[in-house]
């Protein structure tokens, strides 16, 4: 059985200017993610990533169709879902470990366990010693960093991660790339990430779901078997490698289509 | 004699307009964080000048604090000795416009610049003070104005703040009372007076309602756009940890709307002197107000500086106070954002 299963899930925003008229976001979405699968998400902006996450994450709720998570339906948030968010969402009046804290207090974890573990947490992404900074102390690429920690804290099974490297340099990106692979490992936990860049997506994924813009439908899900991801023994890189070039081309190729439709509508419906 | 009397009437427009470069300094420093000579040493005026204040030459806020500071912050080398000596030049320059000021009053009557009848020397001021001190009565209408400003002002934040965060949750609530709210907060509050007097008579209770009544719109207003303002995402994230909504306030909510509050606070700190001195000067047997306009009366002048400098002094310290309460909680705000 799968770990998430999509079953022809939609969702359509009501519209301001138009009455009782509603805007499409996501339409018959049927996907399958396997228990400690890597599965990545891509599609042009505006297609209903955020959305399918939100969705995933209970936040909202489906205007048709089902999510079930380990068979039952998600009908609202909870501690086994983990989420990464694109503008970090850390607390600004706290610090790093405070922050950590938060989700484990959030989840009810004892006041005496709580320091232990987010120190552990803060250790395991590289934060060690940066415990009592506060947010505006650190740097893009450790405030992310912190917000994966907390994430990993409570232990949720799933970590859902909407566009989290976004913002960051490319040699801050590609650190924290390789140490969440890292921990994916470790911990075994099924992620679902997504990302606008198709060199991370192939480099991180398993598996690659393409989406299709307005309204968002899978286009096509890719698998990827590229073999172990860190650099080889001679220092040599995945992502230089032949099959790298082929599974970014593919994956191009798909989303190009989309953009410049996603594109022309949005100039039809400027026009309009 | 009666040239004397004409020239006691006739300008006695004179001593309410003279003494407003200290008292508009005053009454107008605290809410306005932007004055340029007043807001230097206070300067959490502006919350985010905190803390470049304390980088340019004034020392850090908290010296003994332990925990890790932004480097630029830690890398000063300094020896105790150095330390004092740029707390003493730190301490030396903000007092400057301030004597300066004193300088100035002393001077001015004395050269004749100013007529010393009606701007007597500073240093008679003091000896008025130090006389109205020693036997009691200025404590007395010190003490009635604080119990009546505290008091109003402190039942009006006891209220606002908790409303203010109610409605500026449930956004319909505030958007239905949002123009109600404003045409309250810009009814002047002195206008309303007689109506106050009309329905609770002279005594302390329509003192402390106008008080209550003043101090109430800024809180509350802030309050409400301090909510409205929480930024989403983390709003979204605790949400996402399936957080209960009290636990939502207290551990996201409140927190985020701590600054913006406290800027409602320190206006409400403000307005509750400015008023209550105004309501004293109309009707009332004690209070600083009724000092100041009974000293003027009965042509008490350096007694009637006397009460204006001690209303001064009392918005300032009370500014400083909630300046430093404002500091302590939000010690994690971002520098110069
Ligand atoms: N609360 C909402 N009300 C109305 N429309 C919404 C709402 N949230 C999202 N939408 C619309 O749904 C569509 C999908 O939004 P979503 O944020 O999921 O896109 P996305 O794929 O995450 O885009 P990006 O890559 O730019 O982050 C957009 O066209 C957006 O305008
Ligand atoms: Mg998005």
């Amino acid at each position: 059985m799968a770990k998430i299963e999509f079953r022809s899930v939609s969702k359509a925003f009501p519209v301001k200017d138009r009455d009782g008229g509603a805007f499409t976001a996501l339409d018959g979405i049927d996907l399958d993610i396997a228990a400690g699968e890597f599965l990545v998400v891509v599609g042009p902006s505006g297609c209903g990533k955020s959305t399918l996450l939100d969705l995933l994450a209970g936040l909202t709720r489906p205007t048709s169709g089902e999510i079930l998570l380990d068979g039952a339906p998600v009908t609202r948030p909870g501690p086994d879902r983990g989420i990464v968010f694109q503008q970090y969402a850390l607390l600004p009046w706290r610090t790093a470990l405070g922050n950590v804290e938060f989700g484990l207090e959030a989840t009810g974890v004892p006041r005496r366990e709580r320091a232990g573990r987010a120190r552990e947490f803060l250790d395991l992404v590289g934060l060690a010693g940066f415990e009592d900074r506060h947010p505006h102390e650190l740097s893009g690429g450790m405030r992310q960093r912190v917000a994966i920690a907390r994430s990993l804290a409570y232990d949720p099974d799933v970590l859902l991660m909407d566009e989290p490297f976004a913002a960051l340099d490319a040699q801050t990106r590609e650190s924290l790339q390789d140490e969440l692979r890292r921990i994916w490992q470790r911990t075994g936990k099924t992620v679902v990430f997504i990302t606008h860049g198709i060199e991370e997506a192939v480099y991180l994924g398993e598996r690659v779901a393409v989406l299709t813009s307005r309204p968002g439908r899978v286009k096509e899900v890719v698998p990827v078997r590229l073999g172990p991801r860190e650099s080889g023994a001679h220092g040599e890189d995945v992502r230089s490698s032949p099959e790298f070039a082929r599974y970014r081309h593919d994956i191009w190729t798909l989303l190009h289509d989309e953009v410049a439709r996603a594109r022309r509508l949005e100039k039809e419906e400027a026009a309009a | 004699m009666t040239a004397t009397g004409t020239a006691r009437t006739h300008p006695a427009a004179r001593p309410q307009t003279a003494p407003t470069p200290a008292g508009a300094a005053d009454s107008a420093a605290p809410p306005a964080p932007a004055a340029p000579g007043q807001a230097a040493p206070p300067a959490p005026a502006a919350p985010s000048a905190a803390v470049p204040a304390a980088g340019s030459g004034s020392p850090p806020p908290v010296p003994s604090r332990t925990r890790a500071r932004p480097a630029s912050l830690t890398a000063r080398p300094s020896s105790p000795a150095a330390r004092a000596a740029r707390r003493l030049r730190a301490a030396a320059l903000r007092s400057a416009a301030v004597l300066a000021l004193l300088a100035l009053w002393e001077a001015a009557p004395r050269a004749g610049l100013a007529d010393p009848t009606f701007l007597p020397p500073v240093s008679e001021v003091a000896a008025a003070w130090w006389e109205l001190a020693a036997d009691g009565e200025l404590g007395e209408h010190a003490g009635a104005s604080l119990l009546r400003s505290f008091g109003g002002f402190g039942i009006a934040v006891a209220v606002a703040v908790p409303l203010g965060l109610l409605i500026g949750w449930y956004r319909p609530v505030a958007a239905l009372l949002g123009p109600l709210l404003e045409v309250f907060r810009n009814t002047a509050a002195l206008a309303l007076l007689p109506v106050f007097v009309l329905l609770l008579g002279i005594g302390e209770t329509s003192k402390v309602s106008i008080v209550v009544y003043a101090c109430l719109w800024p809180v509350l207003l802030n309050t409400i756009s301090a909510v409205g303002s929480v930024d989403p995402t983390l709003v979204k994230l605790a949400r996402s940890m399936d957080l209960s909504t009290p636990r939502l306030f207290r551990k996201v909510v409140l927190p985020a709307s701590v600054p913006a509050v406290f800027t409602g606070i320190r206006l409400a700190g403000a307005v509750s002197i400015l008023v209550l001195v105004a309501a004293e000067m109309i009707g009332a047997k004690a209070g600083l107000g009724y000092l100041v306009n009974a000293s003027q009366y009965n042509f008490a002048i350096p007694q009637m500086y006397a009460g204006i400098v001690t209303i001064s002094a009392i918005g300032v310290a009370f500014n400083q106070l909630l300046v430093t309460a404002e500091r302590r909680l939000s010690l994690w705000r971002v520098p110069a954002a």
